[in-house]
């Protein structure tokens, strides 16, 4: 609503802030070097922060007052082979306190440990060896780093972009030496991923699909004012 | 006696008891699956619970990655075998958050039906298999009957009684057929009976109740800090319930109360769980009575298959229909937590896109996988039966938990 005290034709009308945004930029003002950035979409809180800063700020997380995220309640890893940190480990909070999700990122490599906040919540330590199990990431001070999903032996990170779907090994029962042994994978037929993919109706901005130039100019239907000159 | 006590005991020699390591499972009727338990017992009494988990992996993660939006749905049937629809509820709502499509009313209303019946099938196993584990074997008897009409409406409505890929992005698959609306109400009335047998059965039952009561217990605070949801956080008294809370679809308009336990032990899981299905009812009753006529998928063929009959006529259906069977849908760049109360607790799927027609990363959070790492927690110091109560009273399912 328009308020009629206010001067016409003064400043540019500024756009109301989201309440969201609002909130996270207080968050952010308190670790200015440990949040790099926070993003809102909908309800959806994301902040991305420095592996050093990780444990400040899931424990402030934890326990200021505005905050009240109490419940961690997921940790997994997403692996983007192609950038200079190829693991980001996504941490969910719930606050019950304020009915408000925060989700929680931070970047690693293969080398490089994370912070375990175990210490923190006690929720951690499985969903830390989840993370360690399927990636390959390192979480310094996990009391219990083992293998949590795979066989035990298990060579390998299955959630990795460069693990191969069919995996290295499979079992069998072997009748001569009446034990399941392992051996290497051998398909019946090369694995086949259907590519599928085409710019179809351009519903998303898939980009560099060979012959597709014109995936992204925008269908013209029926006659505008601006082709009376063209 | 202190383990202090015991050590002065060996320098004395003699009867020292050193403690000894069991296994449990992976192949025990109480076990509910495959899990392997490694015990650490001191005497009867556990001193430490190491549950081996991850032999019913199966890379569903992985596997989604390699799979169209549309087919990774049914791999959410396999989850958690015991409420199928809940979980494919939460893909759906996932991908449609992405999509930014709205899901047409009716939709909504058949979504939560069947999300509350399958609720009610739920704790019916989890109920009846406990009082199974604590030595109690009519009520699986008398559950099971009740279990068995409702995975006839699952059947009817789907084809299937259990992996039933009827919840889709957009919608549901089919409508109800004729009469189904009708049996199902007249089952809202005729069940109650059962449940009050079940309730006859246990709630005052002497030997259940020395099996439960104080057995396991959970504080508030244990609860939020192992990250526990569901029927097990709400029995330790913390009043949490993502369908009141966080309302998606058509809970918001439902009428409904969450039980809430007192003491956080398994009497009080079991309590909560035999109200919820009473609420339960309320809920298809409401869905049942207010469910509005109307189509029951997104009118896009983009996203959702146009019906069969159209495709006779219309060219343009059936190359929408062989697109989408063939490519998929593409879904915009982006990602979502979306989670919702699942029987068991917080069923959450974290969705990455890269906009291709392929999940770039889709992470399942189980409820049970946190539940169960929290066994320890809750066994340590009881006796070893004690471990077999507690996790009944987990409703521990590994198609969840090892994913």
């Amino acid at each position: 609503m328009v308020d009629s005290t206010t001067p016409a034709a003064s400043v540019a009308e500024e756009p109301v802030k989201d309440p969201l945004v609002v909130y996270a930029e207080g968050i952010q003002a308190k670790f200015p070097d440990g949040i790099l950035s926070f993003s809102t979409k909908g309800q959806e809180l994301v902040f991305h922060v420095t592996r050093e800063a990780l444990l400040a700020v899931m424990a402030y997380l934890r326990d200021a007052d505005e905050t009240q995220f109490r419940q961690l309640i997921d940790i997994c890893g997403v692996d983007y082979p192609n950038r200079p940190e190829r693991f980001e480990v996504v941490y969910q909070l719930l606050s019950m306190r304020h009915n408000l999700r925060a989700r929680v990122k931070v970047t690693t490599d293969e080398e490089t440990p994370v912070a375990s906040v175990a210490s923190l919540f006690s929720a951690a330590g499985w969903f830390e060896r989840e993370t360690w199990d399927m990636y390959g990431i390192m979480f310094d001070g996990l009391a219990d780093h083992r293998r949590i999903l795979t066989d035990y032996g298990f060579d390998g990170h299955p959630l990795r972009k460069d693990f191969p779907l069919t995996g290295h090994v499979e079992v069998h029962y072997d009748p001569v030496q009446k034990r399941v042994v392992y051996g290497p994978v051998s398909l019946p037929q090369d694995f086949r991923v259907f590519d599928n993919l085409s710019p179809w109706e351009a519903l998303t901005d898939v980009q560099s699909l060979p012959g597709d130039e014109k995936a992204n100019s925008k269908p013209k239907i029926g006659w505008k004012e601006t082709d009376r000159n063209a | 006696m202190t383990s202090a006590a015991l050590d002065t005991q060996t320098t004395e020699q003699e009867h020292f008891i050193k403690p000894y390591t069991m296994n449990f499972g992976p192949q025990h009727p109480a076990a509910h699956g495959v899990l392997r338990l490694v015990l650490e017992m001191d005497g009867e009494i556990v001193e430490r619970a190491d549950p081996h988990i991850g032999l019913l992996h199966r890379g569903t993660e992985k596997l989604i990655e390699y799979k169209t939006y549309m087919q990774a749905l049914p791999y959410f049937d396999r989850l958690d075998y015991v409420s199928p629809m809940n979980q494919e509820h939460a893909f759906a709502l996932a991908v449609e958050k992405l999509l930014g499509i709205e899901v047409p009313e009716r939709a909504q209303y058949i979504r939560v039906l069947f999300c509350e019946l399958t609720r009610i099938l739920n704790h019916i196993l989890n109920i009846t298999t406990f009082a199974l584990d604590v030595g109690a074997i009519t009520p699986a008897l008398w559950g099971f009957e009740e279990r068995e009409k409702g995975m006839e409406f699952y059947d009817r409505v789907c084809g299937a009684r259990l992996h039933a890929n009827y919840v889709r992005p957009g919608g549901v698959s089919m409508d109800l057929p004729k009469g189904l609306a009708e049996d199902m109400l007249a089952w809202t009335d005729s069940f109650p009976k059962v449940l009050d047998d079940l309730d006859s059965l246990l709630t005052g039952n002497r030997i259940f109740k020395q099996r439960t009561v104080d057995i396991g217990v959970v504080t508030k605070e244990q609860a939020l800090d192992w990250g526990f949801t569901g029927p097990v956080l709400r029995a330790s008294g913390v009043a949490w319930d993502l369908r009141k809370s966080q309302p998606y679809d058509a809970y918001a308009k439902m009428d409904f109360d969450i039980p809430v336990g007192k003491t956080g032990d398994c009497y009080a899981r079991y309590l909560v769980r035999m109200e919820e299905m009473r609420q339960s009812l309320r809920i298809m009753k409401q869905c049942l009575a207010g469910m509005p006529e109307g189509p029951i998928k997104a009118n896009d063929y983009k996203i959702c298959p146009p019906p069969r009959a159209e495709m006779k006529n219309s060219m343009e259906a059936l190359i929408h229909h062989f697109k989408l069977f063939t490519e998929g849908y593409h879904v915009p760049a982006g990602e979502t937590y979306t989670a919702v109360e699942a029987p068991k607790g917080e069923f959450g799927v974290y969705l990455v896109s890269d906009g291709t027609n392929r999940p770039y990363r889709c992470h399942i959070r189980a409820p049970g996988f946190a539940h169960l790492q929290g066994l320890e927690m809750m066994s340590r110091g009881h006796m070893l039966a004690d471990v077999v109560a507690n996790i009944g009273s987990l409703d521990i399912v590994f198609g969840e938990i090892d994913r």
